[in-house]
């Protein structure tokens, strides 16, 4: 875990208020594996106060990339920085996906900005499993095609790929998912989540899922992230320590 | 900057420097280890600890608000038991000042937290937080009762040689009034403060932002109340206190200080500089230097007002 000074190397939009941040940061992106996080400080002064929580998107050498739905007043301030701009990161944070294990298909299930950290997930297991990606959003504009190759995609509004969510396109396409074993990542809002971690308990198939939660430190010290756990009643899970990937078994959303 | 003292002395606890991490904020001190060398803080107030463990409230925990931050933990703690058995093992490895923070919700679980925790040598001092529910009077927090701020002061310095500071609420009329009945029952210190009662709602749902409704405000937002509610003290009754309330930089440490505080706590910062109190330390260093002072302790109470 470091606490780095960073700096912004370059910011390019991919779609609608989707943002891909490079950034110069070479002993995080030395150590950091796919769904682990950064806790970034998008500010040098007291507003806003807490450091913003985001998915490691992709590395490349001694760069990180972030993926940033511009939101609010963090992500505006963070999505408005200019190249050379220093950036103060707190990270790797987190555990990530267990991309070993053997599965032969890997299925991406990505809600929204929960495409964010799949780019880095595929680079790392790109010919050593086959990889099926679904990728969902409300509308055109919040679908970002960056970093996987051949999604299938769905909207809400219909207005690209199927009419529906993700969850609704991956029972449509259930005969691509028979026959292997299976090991499904996701990531998205809540709602999504919940609907992934349903779906693969009735047909059985692995799956991890990457959580989300209000947080302060992003290191296990405020215990402000609590997620209840499946098996333990008398305490809750931290997100950003225990998670933010977890089994989707270990987790109630 | 050698000969700068920046040892300050609570009743007979001696701090190499006035910088405490706050209760809540460090958990038990090993995460913050990896940013941090704990040897140069001034001590480790540990998370609030209760007789058995506490699971603390659901989700949502906490909010940001306007320079600040709300959070209803709900006291989540692994309880005495498992904080001998599994956290003493490291705080006893770090060379730095470990104060325990106690929160119970009654008066018998108070001493009963002391009695066992103050036979292990490591622990230097107790820091007791009053700012939970009485369950016995219907969930009243202790903290703006004063029988019962006396009364929780006068039996745990009975099971105790160490010192014990009472963590007073900011929640109160008049904050002073509670340090008198500390030092009256024996208190050696006070803190001050805990976090001011908040809330936030999300105006589309318009549902509470925190699950359990209100929490405690804390970081900057509440620096100027936490100031005044220490030189309230520091005026009326002639007690040790310790400042907490907002600090996010070494200046904040020193007005504290002026103001009344021998010690100082720092909470919120923490999650967003995990380096603070390293930093501040360097600072209040140079100040006194810059300043010509030899020693951090003569600034306390040397308001000119
Ligand atoms: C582990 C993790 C990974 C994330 N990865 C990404 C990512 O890769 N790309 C991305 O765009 N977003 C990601 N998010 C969400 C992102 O942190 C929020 O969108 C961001 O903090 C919003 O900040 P803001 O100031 O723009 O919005 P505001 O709404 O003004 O923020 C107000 C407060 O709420 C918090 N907050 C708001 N939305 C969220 C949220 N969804 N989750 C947690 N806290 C929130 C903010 O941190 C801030 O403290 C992630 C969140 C978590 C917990
Ligand atoms: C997330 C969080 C948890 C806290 N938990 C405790 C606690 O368990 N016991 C306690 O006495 N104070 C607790 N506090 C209060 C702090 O110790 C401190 O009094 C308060 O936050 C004000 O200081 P600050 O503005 O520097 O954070 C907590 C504060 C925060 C933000
Ligand atoms: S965000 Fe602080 S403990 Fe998880």
């Amino acid at each position: 875990m470091f606490n780095k000074n960073s700096s912004v190397e370059e910011i390019i939009n991919l779609n609608g208020s989707v943002y891909l941040i490079k950034i110069y940061s070479p002993e995080i992106a030395k150590q950091i594996k796919p769904g682990q996080f950064l806790n970034v400080k998008v500010s040098d002064s007291l507003a806003p106060l807490l450091r913003r929580p985001f998915s490691v998107s992709n590395v490349e050498g001694d760069y990180l990339f972030l993926m940033v739905n511009l939101l609010g007043e963090g992500t505006k301030i963070l999505t408005s920085k200019k190249k050379g701009d220093p950036l103060d990161i707190l990270g790797p944070l987190g555990n990530g996906f267990n991309l070993d294990g053997d599965y032969e298909l890997a299925v991406f299930a990505a809600g929204g900005i929960g495409e964010a950290p799949f780019p880095f997930v595929y680079k790392t297991i790109k010919g050593a499993k086959e990889i099926i990606s679904f990728i969902g959003g409300k509308t055109a504009k919040e679908v970002v095609e960056y970093g996987i190759e051949n999604p299938y995609i769905s909207t809400d509004d219909g207005s690209l790929g199927f009419k529906g969510n993700v969850v609704q396109l991956m029972e449509q396409k259930k005969e691509l998912l028979s026959s292997k074993k299976i090991k499904i990542f996701a990531c998205g809002p809540t709602p999504m989540l919940k609907a992934v971690q349903g779906f693969a308990a009735k047909n059985n198939y692995e799956c991890e899922i990457s959580t989300e939660s209000a947080m302060a430190c992003g290191f296990g010290i405020c215990q402000g992230c609590a997620i209840a756990s499946a098996h333990q009643s008398e305490k809750y899970l931290l997100v950003c320590k225990d998670g933010p990937v977890f089994n989707a078994k270990d987790v109630v959303l | 900057m050698k000969g700068i003292d920046l040892s300050v002395k609570i009743g007979k606890l001696t701090l190499k420097n006035p910088i405490l991490l706050a209760s809540g904020t460090v958990g038990y001190g090993n995460e913050i280890s990896e940013f941090i060398d704990l040897e140069k803080i001034g001590g480790i107030v540990t998370k609030s600890l209760s007789l058995k463990p506490r699971k603390g409230n659901p989700p949502q925990r906490i909010t940001e608000t306007a320079s600040g931050m709300l959070n209803a933990i709900g006291l989540a703690n692994v309880g005495v038991e498992v904080f001998l058995k599994e956290k003493i093992p490291f705080l006893k490895k770090i060379n730095a000042p470990l104060i325990c923070n106690i929160a119970a919700s009654s008066v018998e679980e108070y001493v009963e937290c002391t009695r066992i925790l103050t036979t292990e040598d490591w622990i230097k001092a107790f820091e007791i937080n009053v700012s939970c529910p009485n369950v016995k009077e219907g969930g009243l927090e202790f903290g703006n009762n004063l029988s019962a701020v006396g009364k929780i002061t006068s039996s745990v310095k009975a099971v105790t040689d160490k010192p014990v500071i009472i963590k007073l609420s900011p929640n109160v009329s008049r904050i002073s009034d509670f340090a008198k009945v500390v030092k009256e029952e024996g208190g050696d210190a006070v803190s001050a403060i805990n976090t001011l009662v908040g809330t936030a709602f999300n105006i589309w749902t318009r549902k509470p932002k925190i699950y359990n409704i209100t929490g405690g405000l804390s970081g900057p937002a509440i620096k100027p109340v936490a100031l005044a509610k220490v030189l309230e003290i520091s005026r009326n009754v002639d007690i040790p206190i310790i400042g907490i309330g907002g600090i996010t930089k070494w200046e904040d440490v020193i007005e504290f200080m002026i103001c009344g505080a021998y010690a100082v706590e720092i909470g919120t910062v923490n999650f967003i500089n995990p380096r603070a109190a390293i930093e501040m330390s360097e600072g209040i260093e140079k100040y006194c230097e810059q300043a010509g002072i030899t020693e951090i302790k003569k600034i306390t109470g040397s308001y000119q007002i």
